[in-house]
């Protein structure tokens, strides 16, 4: 069963922006070697009549009228904002010069 | 940033095959947004119109709008979809501030509806199949303003501020199949598929679609093959054009683009790019390398949507005409060309020709009034012919009024110049500014007789049988009259009292 490499950790890592020590990679590449390997073991039961799940429910179609509900207001809502501007979240720059 | 010198638009049928990928995202006009009961008015102050659940803060759980479901439905049934059984949302992550859960909502490899097609009609009324790869519902992200750089460009800002107000907001993306064979009215045919898809989306009333208010935005795939090949070129995906001739040019732009790069032997990196409305050029955005990585999962969130079939089929028996058969239809009725009828589509005056002759008018003087004076007066005040301050009722009430005698053509544009100045309806402007036309023979009788006595040297040509100089005494008698008489009434009498015939 293939597992997972120290390299695609790293690249996961980045992805999700987790800034990891090279010993931290090891530490958690092999630990997620050994998750994705139990986890792996499902596949030994779950042949072809048995489809994969998503939701531990058996719903579909919970939906909720197209009605206008009340919410936040703008100083509710930017009230967990580190820095605001005009009513709006301040962000740091997205894009450096070209 | 590299300017690439252009092969010609021909040159570069020529060598090659363009192929195309349309993808459409068609903010719905629901009431509340796709996930959550926020509000979605326009225009409301930033940040006014946001809950936990769009703001992705702990705890918050979505529902999904029931209506955005239906739409997706209608949406697919009227492209000739099938409609999923059975479906899932699924998280598309990534990083970036207008997206504030730091997953889209969306679908992956479940879409609500796929396999489908759209007939588009070219301007000289060839039929085009695009084929429908999917539909899938999602949600739109917050609306970034970017400060400190030139022209609220991202780059070169020193900061952006964020209004999640969007956020949330249903939209329905369509994704065709590769457009292959269209040739060198690909530009043409990618335009008319996004103007036939947007009568689409009005006609089944689930967005009003206005590109200029970002409602219909399109991505616009295009890749180049050599003649002859089956495997298809590197495309490049111009992004957010939002306008139908950006469509149309932009296609044209990266067809030109790619075959001078291919032609120097150089190779099409596959990337996004921007495109310039002011020049027509796209340039390169960002290069599509590890962006493509969304780990997308399924929504744990939401449970699956799973249309009945019976309410399926009910949806699709509710379905409007749709708008390619109805101008087909009305194009028959109306007895005009496809040309016309695509001058008609192109003014935004097939629902108002509809409504005039509803209320009266026939069919070919509703079209003058509507693609004559009125379009141009609409656009000599850029704004849309429906939104002038005149009802189809009242541009029929004008059109009865010449066809009765009672206006001629000139009178009856001052009438129409009076309703849209708000001087009332068409009667009370006839009324007030006294435009009804001298039909009454004493009066034009004189003005006649007038003409003939200020201009005895002309009077004497049409005595001697020039009959044509008698158009300059009927414009002395329009002039007298101030263009109320009914000029050819007035020809009439001054060739019968100079003992002229035609």
């Amino acid at each position: 069963m293939p597992g997972i490499t120290r390299e695609e950790v790293a690249h996961l890592a980045r992805l999700a922006r987790l800034e990891l020590t090279d010993e931290e990679l090891d530490h958690f590449a092999g630990q997620l070697d050994d998750i994705i390997g139990a986890v792996a073991r499902v596949a030994d039961v779950a042949t072809e009549d048995v489809p994969p799940t998503s939701h531990p429910l058996p719903l579909t179609n919970v939906m909720r009228p197209d009605e206008v509900r009340p919410g936040l207001t703008a100083r509710q809502a930017l009230s967990g904002a580190p820095a605001q501007e005009q009513q709006r979240f301040k962000v740091p720059q997205i894009l450096g010069e070209e | 940033m590299t300017v690439t010198e252009l092969v010609s638009y021909e040159d570069a049928l020529t060598s090659y095959d363009p192929v195309m990928g349309l993808e459409v995202h068609v903010e719905l006009g629901t009431k509340t947004k796709m996930f959550c009961g926020c509000a979605t008015t326009l225009g409301a102050e930033p940040n006014t119109q946001t809950c936990p659940t769009c703001l992705g803060l702990p705890g918050a759980l979505p529902v999904v709008n029931a209506v955005g479901v239906e739409s997706a439905v209608r949406i697919g049934l009227a492209l000739n979809c099938e409609i999923a059984e059975w479906c899932r949302f699924a998280r598309k992550n990534y990083f970036y501030p207008d997206m504030p859960k730091n997953f889209q909502t969306s679908q992956y490899d479940e879409p609500i509806a796929f396999h489908g097609y759209l007939d588009v009609e070219l301007a000289d009324g060839e039929v085009f199949r695009v084929g429908i790869e999917r539909a899938h519902m999602e949600e739109d992200t917050g609306k970034s303003t970017h400060i400190g750089g030139a022209a609220g460009r991202i780059h070169g800002a020193s900061h952006s501020l964020l209004d999640y107000n969007r956020a949330g907001i249903p939209l329905i993306e369509i994704v065709t199949k590769p457009i292959t064979g269209a040739g060198a009215r690909a530009p043409e045919v990618a335009r008319a598929y996004v103007a036939e898809l947007r009568e689409l989306i009005r006609s089944l009333g689930v967005s009003e679609a206005r590109m200029e208010m970002g409602q219909l935005r399109c991505d616009v795939n295009v890749s180049l093959r050599p003649h002859g090949r089956e495997a298809f070129g590197t495309r490049s995906e111009t992004k957010n054009v939002n306008s139908l001739r950006s469509v149309e040019r932009s296609v044209r732009f990266e067809i030109q683009r790619h075959a001078a790069v291919l032609g120097d032997g150089g190779t099409i990196v596959q990337e996004t790019r921007h495109f310039h409305e002011d020049n027509g050029t796209t340039t390169s955005g960002r290069v599509k390398e590890e962006a493509e990585d969304y780990r997308y999962f399924p929504e744990p969130d939401l449970v699956p949507v799973a249309p009945e079939r019976a309410w399926v089929e009910e949806l699709r028996s509710e379905l409007p005409e749709l708008p390619l058969a109805r101008r087909t239809r009305l194009r028959e009725e109306w007895g005009i060309s496809a040309h016309e009828m695509q001058s008609a589509l192109n003014a935004g005056a097939i629902d108002l020709v509809v409504a005039t002759i509803a209320e009266g008018a026939d069919p070919a003087a509703a079209r003058k009034w509507w693609l004559g004076e009125l379009a141009r007066r609409a656009n000599e005040q850029a704004t849309e012919l429906a939104a002038l301050p005149i009802t189809p009722a009242q541009v029929a009430r004008v059109a009865a009024l010449v066809a009765e005698g009672s206006l001629n053509d000139k009178l009856a544009r001052q009438t129409i110049e009076g309703v849209l100045a708000g001087e009332g309806g068409p009667d009370e402007v006839v009324e007030k500014r006294g435009l009804r036309i001298v039909s009454d023979e004493g009066a034009l009788g004189q003005a006649v007789d007038d003409a003939i006595a200020g201009n005895p040297a002309i009077a004497d040509k049409i005595r001697g049988g020039k009959v044509a100089a008698a158009g300059a005494l009927v414009g002395a008698v329009m002039k007298a009259t101030r263009g109320q008489a009914d000029a050819a009434r007035a020809r009439q009498l001054i060739l019968e009292r100079l003992g002229a015939a035609e």
